[in-house]
């Protein structure tokens, strides 16, 4: 498969996981849309160091894919702390700073 | 049509199938599951790409680690048996405009972009010069991120800390 097939494919789950980030009420259902798009991020990393024979894409992949994992683990904490405080975690309750 | 162009088109519509359930199903657990299967197939991308340490990596951080703190996080704030599991979604248009319009977009740059090189041969497995590669030039990089990782499980216990 060319390189094209492989970035359309990312483009797709980016866009995918694009509309469930915009699409969801649910704080945790739009963590799980921001996986996605990550997700996406990552196979274009790697597509591009496999077709260009450079191995500095996978490395990238590492650290992103650590970061993500990072990331997610302190989003759900924050999303415990607001269940705690708030009894909901949905995103359009959440607007105790709006003015 | 040789066995990669088949794995590709297969493990295509596997991942895009799981994304599409992943953000339109109304169980979240279920949506939690989804994810694992588009993440796994994520992995077998990597595969394809001839990158088995990548698909490990992929396979135990995310697949499981991932998937065992959102199951966690679900169960702590939606009560996994019982009540309040659905979720709904809102403005369905126009997180579908958006979304369509982005992947025009990168699709119409992939489209005017100068034609793909075609896939170098594979040299040598990848494994051992990603080791090198990350206790040679990106050793900073990787203790960085190993601080960050300590960083990042300190706030979470911080965040997650009872008021005693």
């Amino acid at each position: 498969m060319s390189l094209t097939a492989y970035l359309t494919l990312a483009a797709l789950v980016f866009a995918i996981g694009l509309f469930g980030v915009l699409t969801r009420r649910n704080a945790i259902g739009i963590l799980l849309g921001i996986e996605l798009m990550l997700n996406a991020v990552n196979i274009n990393l790697v597509a591009f160091a496999r077709f260009h024979g450079d191995l500095l894409g996978l490395v990238f992949t590492l650290f992103t894919i650590a970061i993500t994992v990072a990331e997610v683990a302190l989003g759900l904490a924050i999303v415990i702390v607001i269940f705690r405080v708030r009894r909901t975690v949905e995103a359009d309750r959440l607007d105790l700073l709006r003015g | 049509m040789t066995l990669e162009a088949a794995g590709f088109w297969v493990v295509a519509a596997v991942l895009l199938a799981s994304s599409l359930a992943v953000v339109l199903t109304p169980n979240l657990f279920h949506a939690v599951l989804y994810l694992a299967a588009a993440l796994v197939a994520t992995g077998v991308v990597f595969l394809l790409l001839d990158s088995p340490f990548l698909f490990a990596v992929q396979l135990l951080l995310y697949a499981v680690g991932v998937m065992t703190i959102v199951v966690f996080a679900i169960m702590l704030t939606e009560r996994l048996v019982g009540e309040r599991i659905t979720q709904t979604s809102r403005d369905l248009l126009n997180g579908a405009v958006v979304a369509t319009g982005v992947f025009v977009g990168i699709a119409g740059f992939l489209i005017r972009a100068s034609p793909s090189p075609p896939r170098p041969p594979l040299v040598a497995d990848t494994t051992p010069a990603l080791g090198r590669a990350l206790v040679g030039p990106f050793a900073v990089t990787f203790e960085l991120l190993a601080l960050l990782l300590v960083v990042a499980l300190l706030g979470a216990l911080y965040f997650a800390r009872t008021d005693e």
